[in-house]
């Protein structure tokens, strides 16, 4: 399977990625090749495995419903690119 | 044509934790914008989400009372979407295997008959922050408290075939979540949200038509009126011969329209995946066991017994266990040993009519529980009478003291003593020598004029049992 | 000189009073002046907050409240949050980002009286395997500083080998913290996944990611790893197991002991000298009594397509939250919504990440889920099922850390695919989720050659221990690189 320039472009959407228009086709070159990597997968059976999504065979642990947490908001927007009254801004949502 | 109208819900229920359900922030409402929003709610780099014991609970108590399997081993998914209320660009919440999943909840009908609607699962998940709109500067405001609120969401099947079927579906999901105690209900503060899923086929097609999606609607009475427009939306468009397309509406209560949300309408392509921070929670036999146990007496159990213990009818035993608040203030109001009927009517009718009236809950009622059971008290006794207590009950409400208090300041105590009440029939007696000639004449009909003079010479304080035998004495 | 030292050598001075840790602090302080600029492997130096925790290192010695690792520096790769010190990732995304918290793994750092010199320079968000890929230049090798010191720790490698700092922190979510060791002849341990908390540490792939000392010898890595390990409430992943003293059993004899070689670590992607090296280290294991079995892991070849899958899919959805909204980088003038997004994400991520994320999001997408990421989970299985057989046979699992040694500056830039093919050894031991070392064990054409030992889960004092028996038979690991003695 093999990416072509609109694959990435529909990819780099969905991930909120803007891509130089002129490193598009080298992408969808890089892109087919790690999937041509990937896809060697294909060669085994996997019928009937239970898929692992995590390294360790245990169990949530539950935490107490405590409040712990203070107000910390000033030391949190001194790293924001943009807020007022406490609230953090962004070019007008429209719905 | 006759069309026949699909209806599922989708309710957002946040559950009433202390903390949120990943971080240890309070889950307050109304603080000012982001002071209850952590580095974990912010999506800061580095952090990690750490299950809410007490959130599990929660689901699981609904999944119980629902008769709904409770799934011991459930998983937190990531679904994945940039929109500025989203710290993360994901939400946390359940796919495959959600905490609670099949079950079924019965509805009572207008005709008084019973439905039984299935809910397809519930899935634990975080809520986003919001979104503030008002200008700044022509930007948009995010305020982050709310973030990682924990929501239950609760799907139904598409079983409803009405606005108010679902209105009656989501009502009673609403009083049970309450019963629970694991949801404050509050839809003003947006605690007890929507999603309708609506669609319209001919009747006795078996295919379900295209669906839209109704969001952000917060009232019982928008439930009804949203689906409604839909519906006939719907209807014109197929008879115009267009087609229903499958998208996402918002209801707008104020233009009363539904509209198509745009900015939602590209294809989602949510990526789900298990969330790798998290691990499968597992619940035991032992664990569901412990939660039984502390499931409350729910709403239908309840009635049944008011039925049955308490000698109340069906229809006030339902009417009174139609909330939780109201039931245990009625059960309040009758462990002060005044009588279950007397109570019933008192609740159903002065009480309720004064709350819905002065737009308050029972939780707010200005007339205690104590105060009440004191006024029924002096019904029973016939300290005053049924018509004299709305004039207590009135001074209760605002504020003037208990039922005692109120009858002695207002001078509202029923006269008991027969002599007292024979010098005011001998009175009124003396003052009607027309009425008097016509009565010992035969007309009969006149008893009831002299009942209302003394009635009205005693200002209704009189006791009208003895009042009666008096009388009739008197008027030999 | 102090630099020459080990963490226990260092801790044995100060005890002494023979040296201050003001003293140890600013001779590092100076090696890093003097010598980063030719390596590049610091992006922050804290001097003055260094010295202002060694007065207060002192000050507890003095008070008799020390601890072995008391006023001795530290260097923290830059992917650990760090509060009111610049937190990069190697990134330009968070070129601007202080980090309002500490990591948990700097904070027990702190607690064990550590002093931070700055934070080292990695490959951007981790992403790479030679820390080409940081928005602050290319890390050198210190040994040859044309050459990568490999990656992602790679500053943290190279600034060990160079003797800039005592010891390092790093983090290993594909051979991240053993590559580069071996590439850069210094001892580096990944601890069993859990071992250690990952809260604070800016996660690449979730299910992967493990932090882990860097240092001199196999007694260092336990000294530092007693301090670092240890259940974290704040993280779900973090395992609630006891924490054994690492150093308890580093000189037990090796008499007995079952090594197990993979005949896949062993084929023809192996260079001949490497191989060389490594059975010569086998050697001296057997002269230590030690018995060899031959084993298979036959899945091997599937560690890599399978890992990437699983990380690009993890990291994805990991660096959504680099939005432009709450911290990072955000675009000049955003037009609307989405042009910030995109913008902002574009401009803040180097080619590599934007590469993995593209593939993660392709990977998790309607329609290809079932076949890449469940594919990748089931072998993700198959792979791990593989050691647990073969730890039923074996105590320690050994083979190269590396195919070759450390390469050019520039030589795979152009070819990921052959950059993501050196980490062929290193992966499946973080799929499965085991405690991995390198160990310094010789040199080829004067570059380290680094030997790995993989043990079975939480067997971390038996890798130490192994890994100890082999440091007091062999010089190796004491090698500096002629220009930084």
């Amino acid at each position: 399977m093999s990416l072509g320039s609109d694959d990435v472009k529909s990819i780099a959407h969905l991930a909120r990625l803007e891509i130089d228009e002129k490193n598009i086709e080298e992408h969808a070159k890089t892109l087919s090749s790690i999937i041509g990597l990937v896809e060697e997968m294909n060669a085994v059976d996997t019928t009937g495995i239970k898929p692992m999504a995590h390294p360790m065979d245990i169990s949530q642990r539950l935490r107490a419903d405590e409040v712990l947490e203070e107000n910390q908001r000033e030391l949190f927007q001194k790293v924001a690119p943009e807020t007022k009254d406490g609230l953090y801004l962004v070019p007008q949502v429209i719905e | 044509m006759e069309w026949e109208t699909v209806i599922g819900l989708e309710i957002h229920a946040q559950l009433r934790t202390k903390s949120k359900i990943f971080s240890s922030a309070s889950t307050a409402f109304g603080a000012a914008p982001n002071t209850q929003a952590c580095a974990v709610d912010l999506g800061l780099p580095g952090v990690l989400p750490v299950v809410n014991a007490e959130a599990i609970r929660m689901a699981t108590k609904f999944g119980l009372a629902t008769n709904s399997e409770v799934c011991k081993h459930s998983v937190f998914a990531r679904k994945n979407y940039f929109y500025p209320d989203l710290p993360k660009g994901y939400q946390i919440s359940q796919m495959e295997l959600p905490i609670v999943g099949v079950g079924s909840i019965d509805i009572d009908l207008e005709d008084g008959t019973k439905k039984t609607i299935g809910i397809t699962r519930a899935h634990l998940e975080e809520d986003a922050g919001k979104s503030l709109h008002e200008d700044y500067q022509g930007m948009t405001g995010i305020d982050l408290n709310r973030a990682g609120t924990p929501l239950l969401e609760i799907v139904s099947e598409p079983d409803m075939r009405s606005a108010k079927e679902a209105v009656a579906y989501m009502k009673k999901i609403h009083s049970l979540v309450q019963y629970l105690e694991i949801c404050d209900g509050n839809m003003a503060e947006g605690s007890f949200r929507c999603d309708a899923n609506v669609s319209v086929r001919p009747k006795g097609q078996k295919e379900y038509g295209t669906r839209a999606e109704l969001k952000n609607i917060n009232s019982f009475r928008f439930v009804e009126r949203a689906i409604n427009l839909e519906v006939e939306r719907q209807i014109e468009e197929i008879e115009d011969g267009r087609k229903v397309v499958q998208e996402t509406r918002l209801y707008d209560a104020d233009k009363h329209e539904t509209r198509s949300m745009r900015s939602k309408e590209e294809a989602n392509d949510y990526r789900y995946f298990p969330d790798p921070d998290l691990l499968p929670v597992v619940l035991d036999d032992v664990y569901l066991e412990e939660v039984r146990k502390t499931l409350p007496e729910l709403p239908a159990e309840k009635s049944t017994r008011f039925v049955n213990d308490l000698g109340l009818s069906e229809y006030d035993a339902g009417i009174l266990t139609t909330s939780r608040e109201l039931a245990d203030f009625f059960e309040a109001v009758i462990n002060e040993s005044v009588e279950a009927k007397l109570t019933a009517n008192w609740i159903i009718g002065d009480v309720s009519a004064r709350l819905n009236k002065e737009d308050l809950s029972i939780t707010d009622c200005p007339v205690s529980v104590i105060h009440l059971a004191g006024m029924l008290k002096r019904i029973e006794d016939n300290t005053i009478s049924g018509k004299i207590a709305k004039d207590v009950f009135d001074g209760m409400w605002k504020g003037e003291g208990d039922a005692d208090t109120v009858i002695e300041k207002k001078g509202l105590k029923q006269i008991t003593d027969n002599s007292a009440i024979e010098a005011i029939i001998d009175e009124v007696i003396s003052n009607s020598p027309n009425q008097l000639e016509q009565y010992r004449s035969g007309k009969d009909k006149l008893f009831g004029y002299f009942v209302g003079q003394v009635m009205k010479a005693s200002q209704g304080k009189a006791n009208p049992a003895q009042v009666n035998t008096i009388l009739k004495d008197k008027l030999k | 000189m102090y630099h020459t030292k080990t963490l226990s050598e260092l801790s044995a001075l100060l005890e002494a009073g023979d040296v201050t840790s003001v003293q140890l602090t600013e001779h590092f302080l100076q090696r890093i002046k003097n010598h980063d600029t030719e390596l590049n492997s610091f992006i922050t130096i804290t001097a003055e907050p260094a010295l202002k925790a060694a007065t207060a290192a002192d000050e507890k010695r003095k008070a008799g409240k020390a601890g072995p690792l008391t006023g001795i520096p530290i260097a923290h790769k830059d992917i650990f949050c760090t509060k009111n010190i610049k937190t990069s990732c190697g990134s330009k995304m968070l070129d601007n980002f202080v980090s309002p918290y500490d990591a948990t793994v700097v904070e027990k750092m702190q607690q064990a009286g550590m002093i931070i010199l700055g934070k080292t320079n990695m490959d951007e968000f981790a992403m790479g395997s030679s820390n080409e890929t940081s928005f602050f230049g290319p890390v050198k090798n210190p040994w040859n500083t044309k050459a990568v010191p490999g990656g992602s720790s790679g500053g943290s490698a190279s600034s060990v080998a160079a003797r800039l700092t005592p010891a390092a922190t790093g983090t290993d979510t594909g051979g991240s913290i053993r590559q580069p060791a071996s590439l850069c002849g210094i001892t580096g341990l990944k601890p069993t996944y859990g071992r250690v908390s990952r809260y604070g540490m800016i996660a690449f792939a979730s299910s992967l990611d493990q932090a882990g000392p860097m240092a001199q010898s196999a007694e260092d890595c336990a000294l530092l790893l007693n301090a670092m390990s240890g259940f974290d409430p704040k993280d779900s992943t973090s395992l609630e197991k006891d924490v054994p003293d690492y150093t308890a059993d580093l000189n037990k004899p090796l008499d007995g002991l079952k090594i197990g070689l993979p005949k896949e670590y062993f084929d023809e992607g192996l260079s001949k000298t490497t191989n060389d090296i490594v059975q010569k280290a086998i050697d001296e294991y057997k002269a230590m009594g030690a018995e060899i079995i031959d084993i298979s892991l036959p899945n091997t070849h599937l560690a890599v397509p399978v890992y990437y899958v699983v990380a690009p899919a993890e990291c994805s959805s990991n660096l959504s939250r680099f939005d432009g909204v709450r911290f990072g980088h955000r675009c000049e003038e955003p037009k609307d919504l989405e042009d910030l997004y995109k913008r902002s994400r574009g401009e803040g991520f180097g080619d590599e990440v934007k590469r993995r994320i593209l593939i993660g999001t392709y990977a998790l997408s309607a329609g290809y889920y079932d076949a890449y990421y469940i594919k990748a989970q089931q072998l993700r299985r198959m792979i791990s099922d593989d050691f647990t057989r073969a730890f039923e046979k074996v105590d320690v699992i050994m083979g190269p850390t590396s195919p070759e040694t450390a390469f050019n500056i520039g030589e795979k830039s152009d070819d990921p695919i052959s950059m993501y093919l050196s980490d062929i050894y290193t992966i499946a031991v973080n799929l499965a989720g085991l405690p991995g070392m390198s160990v310094p064990a010789g040199f080829n054409n004067k570059m380290p050659v680094g030997l790995q030992i993989i043990a079975n889960h939480f067997d971390e004092s038996r890798l130490l221990n192994v890994a100890h028996q082999y440091q007091q038979k062999t010089d190796w690991h004491k090698a500096i690189p002629e220009q930084f003695k």
